[in-house]
């Protein structure tokens, strides 16, 4: 019965490939009025918070020079720290120094990196990553670490459980875990007790229509400019454009999680 | 004969009303005493009701933030109007320096009502309860003595829980307990 009426549908009539050509086009045409908001937001820089819900159009990227991130420069921590609230923690009363340090929420962090052989020194921000295929995405029991539509890599604290699984998961050790209750927290970045959180690429700023993260903006501020965040699916806009001159790796390549961020120089 | 048998009935009648409106007057007062924390000059105190009308509020508030924060945390879309942080800012009270007074506080406009039917609010165990975005929401000491008290800003009992749910959490000594056995 069920293979009877299946029956007209694989046989191809000959108006459905009109019809399956005018869909189609149908669906061309909603594309491109989804990406002409954007396209006007990027050229007139008017920033105003998004209605529709963020599609896989684009993903955001970033590639790092690690040849211009200088030695001791800390701006796009500090920045990041600022944006996000994290310089707000509190250090618990009777914890040691360097506990806390280790233990504290830290989005993003300098790393110095020292060839053996010939003792080259390499500096790099280093941060969640936002890979395709996240790690921490498939361990999570909740479902709470997703990957948004637009590649970024997030927590949804409202179903997290805090069992860190995802902080084991994760090869760059790029997510932090509150420990203790948060008296000071920002509206634009809520934080509570027993959730893991990670650099979401200033997501905040993102959905209200501006296109840079607070670290990449310190960094071109500091004079360094190694950082450059953008569309990583946009052929000609500046992080390909970046991608196409120098020679860029990911940070354990042999993973195959095709991360969002770059690095050059490494 | 009948008309003096009537004058007590009729006292105790007018007695009788006159304290009913005694009891439906207090109530009015403390409804609006609860209902009462539009900031004055705010957007809310513009509007004749809040984003839905004010009895649908009340019952389903709860269910409007929630589909909210999904479709903000997985789709991006801030800018709707049953946003957590649109409550605060219309909503949090303001003191006789105009510095907003968090909206979680005792006897504030979340706090009052969650208290008084003894449920619990999370909401503002990461959220902001103030509605200056670059501020953070401890508010209750001005700078200048945020230094002097550093303790009390951290041991924040009364801002966040009811004091009910406080005492169920308290686990019975070891006397109490050994003599609930044995009964």
């Amino acid at each position: 019965m069920s293979e009877h009426k299946q029956q007209p549908d694989l046989k191809q009539s000959p108006e459905q490939p009109a019809r399956r050509d005018f869909v189609a086009k149908a669906a061309a045409g909603v594309a491109t009025a989804v990406i002409a908001p954007g396209v006007i937001l990027h050229t007139a820089a008017v920033a105003a918070p998004r209605t529709t819900p963020v599609t896989d159009i684009k993903r955001w990227g970033m590639l790092i020079d690690t040849a211009k991130c200088a030695d001791g420069c800390t701006a796009c921590v500090e920045a990041c720290e600022h944006e996000n609230g994290l310089d707000l923690q509190d250090e618990p009363e009777g914890v040691k120094p360097l506990k806390w340090d280790n233990q504290r929420a830290t989005w993003i962090r300098k790393v110095k990196i020292r060839d053996n052989m010939s003792g080259r020194m390499t500096n790099l921000p280093l941060m969640c990553q936002h890979c395709e295929h996240p790690p921490c995405v498939n361990v999570c029991p909740t479902g709470a670490s997703f990957k948004r539509a637009d590649g970024i890599v997030m927590v949804d604290r409202h179903t997290c459980i805090g069992c860190r699984y995802c902080m084991m998961a994760c090869p760059y050790k790029a997510r932090s875990f509150i420990h203790e209750q948060v008296v000071k927290k920002l509206t634009r970045a809520p934080r509570g007790q027993g959730c893991v959180e990670s650099c979401n690429l200033c997501v905040h700023r993102l959905d209200n229509g501006e296109e840079n993260t607070a670290c990449a903006e310190a960094c071109q501020q500091s004079g360094h400019g190694a950082i450059i965040f953008g569309d990583l699916n946009a052929p000609h806009g500046p992080l390909r454009e970046a991608l196409r001159e120098v020679d860029s790796r990911q940070i354990r390549e042999d993973l195959e999680l095709n991360t969002g961020v770059r690095y050059a120089g490494i | 004969m009948t008309e003096t048998k009537l004058t007590p009935l009729w006292r105790i009648a007018v007695g009788i009303s006159l304290a009913l409106l005694v009891l439906v007057g207090g109530g009015t007062v403390h409804a609006e005493a609860i209902g009462g924390f539009v900031v004055p000059g705010s957007k809310a105190a513009t509007l004749d009701q809040c984003v839905e009308p004010t009895s649908e509020m009340r019952h389903y508030h709860m269910e409007y933030i929630r589909h909210q924060r999904n479709t903000t945390v997985y789709n991006g879309i801030r800018h709707t109007k049953f946003s957590l942080s649109g409550c605060v800012s219309c909503h949090a009270a303001h003191d006789a320096q105009g510095t907003p007074i968090p909206i979680n506080g005792k006897g504030q406009f979340c706090n009052a009502c969650h208290e008084k039917a003894a449920v619990t609010l999370n909401c503002f165990d990461c959220h902001a309860t103030v509605p200056t975005g670059e501020s953070w929401n401890q508010v209750m000491n001005p700078p200048p003595s945020t230094s002097a008290q550093p303790a009390a800003s951290l041991d924040r009992p009364a801002l966040d829980r009811p004091a009910l749910g406080r005492e169920l959490a308290q686990v019975p000594d070891m006397a109490e307990q050994e003599e609930f056995q044995k009964r």
